[in-house]
């Protein structure tokens, strides 16, 4: 066989080199999802713009000022991304922070709980984590528990622990920080209780030649081998945090934070804000999540364990 | 057989005659019994053992012949189910607690987020020598491992053979008497296993340690022994054990020799003779 039988290795379709990276495959996703959306945004609002049209005596409407009217209705049953994101600068950008009307203020309620309640999630975590790796009652006791508390929905249990701490003087930023911790502890305990226990026996048996204590063997062995599996699992802590503290605001009656918008939204038909307000949470979870992401990148690196 | 040791046993006496030998290792009627859903697995049984100070003793045998749990009993990685062991005369735990003995395993097992000098510097963190007395060990112990400038680097930036001179670098900076190696060059290939094992004997002449090291190559038993344990499987036991009479300094040369050949010869005739080569 000669060379010029061979295929051509690469593609001569000019999409090819823009396929190959990670931009072109992220923007064909977005467009198509883009376009589903308004797709389904024209079939959903159809009916109601129908009968728009026939209070109105008007007939013979031009398909596409049909199709434009379905796109701008006050209070769409699913409203366009335009819509959308017309309402998000308008509720950020053009609204005063301190203005109760300005979505960043409310972001801002809702990130402080969720980084309270993270915070708190994450250290109780770690602590039950190295509670159940040293003792085998806490193993046995513990463990049943920290499963049992999460099959609990958490919609049902938010309004009891918000009454509880109010009955006992305790509101604002606490019970519902309370509520995040609840969510985001039980990750960070599972994924730290795998971490301390993923040294090799190779390695523990080094450390037992040396007569090392427990102490000794937890900060030098056990710590670092769980550092990457204390990353993942904060991961999911955080986005589990925010969920907990927009569940938090439901049931409280606030006037403040994601929560409460999502409520407001709700009872005054007010779809376009639920959706900013549904946006600008996945916004915040996925801005978290790479935040960490980031710190895992440098801790990683610093301890040369990314390659 | 018994002519020829005793012959050995004479020799060796000379050699040593200068000092009394200091027994470090005395095993008797030693047995260890594992508990099993399949029943119990005899991995050690009636072993009997005397290593003197500044031996180097190597237990060859094929796989399951109980070579490494003998080796992970003396330091008290295991516990024997029967008979008596003693290490520097005190129990093996005893002596793990006064840290008698420095370990090489099978891997390097070097922790990954650590440096170099930050490995070797773990066991002396654990003791808690002073940052100086760390550093001190750790320029020395890099040094008699061929490994001065590479005290930053990372494990994984290291060969193979590299890592396992890290490990025993670490293993020295106990400063112990006694080295322990379990297979320590039994994942290399044989150009870096050679190399190594010369530096290991010029290392053993240097330090004047004793050193109790588990192969299961013929060849590497007889370069580096002053003492080989033939030991056979189903139950493990000592089927041979033959004192060298080779120079104690040696070079790979020593493996053209007659007397060196005679040797093996006897190793693989015990492994033989212990059904060691049969299913």
């Amino acid at each position: 066989m000669t060379d010029a039988t061979l295929p051509p290795t690469r593609s001569l379709s000019p999409f090819a080199g823009l396929m190959s990276g990670t931009v072109g495959p992220v923007i064909v996703v977005v467009l198509s999802i883009i376009s589903l959306w308004y797709i389904a945004a024209v079939i959903l609002n159809a009916p109601f713009q129908q009968e728009m049209y026939e209070r109105a005596n008007r007939t013979e409407v031009p398909v596409t000022l049909f199709i434009t009217d379905t796109l701008a209705q006050e209070r769409p049953v699913l409203p366009a991304p335009h819509q959308v994101i017309i309402e998000i600068w308008e509720t950020t950008v053009e609204k005063k922070i301190t203005s109760k009307r300005s979505l960043i203020y409310h972001t801002g309620i809702t990130l402080s709980s969720t980084l309270l309640g993270f915070l708190i999630g994450t250290t109780l975590g770690i602590l039950l984590a190295i509670g159940i790796v040293h003792s085998r009652v806490l193993d046995k006791s513990l463990m049943p528990w920290v499963i049992s508390s999460q099959t609990i929905p958490i919609l049902a249990i938010a309004p009891m622990i918000i009454v509880v701490l109010n009955a006992i003087g305790i509101s604002g930023l606490l019970p519902k920080a309370m509520i995040s911790t609840y969510l985001s502890f039980f990750p960070v305990t599972v994924g730290m209780v795998k971490g301390l226990r993923s040294p090799e026996v190779i390695h523990m048996d080094l450390m037992h030649t040396y007569s090392a204590s427990r102490i000794q063997t937890f900060w030098k062995l056990r710590l670092p081998y769980a550092v990457p599996y204390l990353f993942t699992s904060m991961k999911i802590g955080m986005a589990a945090s925010l969920v907990g503290a927009i569940v938090g605001e439901l049931p409280t009656g606030a006037v403040a934070g994601l929560g409460a918008r999502l409520l407001a939204g709700s009872y005054y038909g007010q779809t376009v804000q639920i959706w900013s307000a549904l946006l600008m949470a996945a916004f915040l979870a996925g801005a978290l999540v790479a935040l960490i992401g980031i710190l895992e990148g440098v801790t990683l690196k610093r301890m040369g364990m990314a390659r | 057989m018994t002519a020829l040791a005793s012959a050995k046993d004479t020799e060796m006496v000379e050699n040593t005659a200068s000092a009394s030998p200091n027994r470090v290792i005395d095993i008797e009627n030693l047995s260890l019994t594992f508990e099993t859903n399949d029943g119990p697995v005899h991995a050690l049984s009636d072993i009997d053992l005397k290593i003197e100070e500044g031996d180097f003793v190597s237990f060859i045998g094929p796989s399951g012949c109980g070579k490494t749990t003998l080796l992970r009993v003396i330091a008290d990685l295991e516990k024997p189910t029967a008979g008596s062991i003693t290490v520097n005369g005190v129990s093996p735990e005893e002596a793990r607690l006064k840290r008698a003995y420095g370990y090489v395993f099978q891997a390097a097992a070097l922790y990954p987020w650590r440096t170099i000098a930050k490995n070797i510097a773990l066991p002396l963190e654990i003791m808690g020598l002073s940052g100086t007395e760390q550093q001190q060990r750790i320029a020395k112990n890099l040094d008699l491992v061929n490994l001065t400038g590479f005290e930053k680097k990372f494990p994984w930036q290291l060969s193979g053979g590299m890592q396992q001179r890290a490990s025993i670098a670490r293993a020295l900076a106990v400063e112990p008497d006694l080295l322990l190696m379990d297979e320590p060059f039994g994942a290399l290939d044989e150009i870096v296993r050679d190399h190594l094992n010369e530096q290991l004997l010029q290392l053993w002449a240097k330090t004047n340690k004793t050193v109790v090291f588990v192969t299961h190559s013929i060849p590497e038993a007889v370069f580096l022994s002053t003492k080989i344990v033939v030991l056979c499987p189903r139950p493990g036991r000592i089927y041979d054990v033959i004192e060298s009479d080779l120079p104690r300094n040696r070079n790979l040369d020593v493996r053209e020799t007659p007397e060196f050949l005679k040797i093996a010869h006897r190793v693989r005739e015990g492994l033989k003779a212990g059904h060691s080569y049969e299913d």
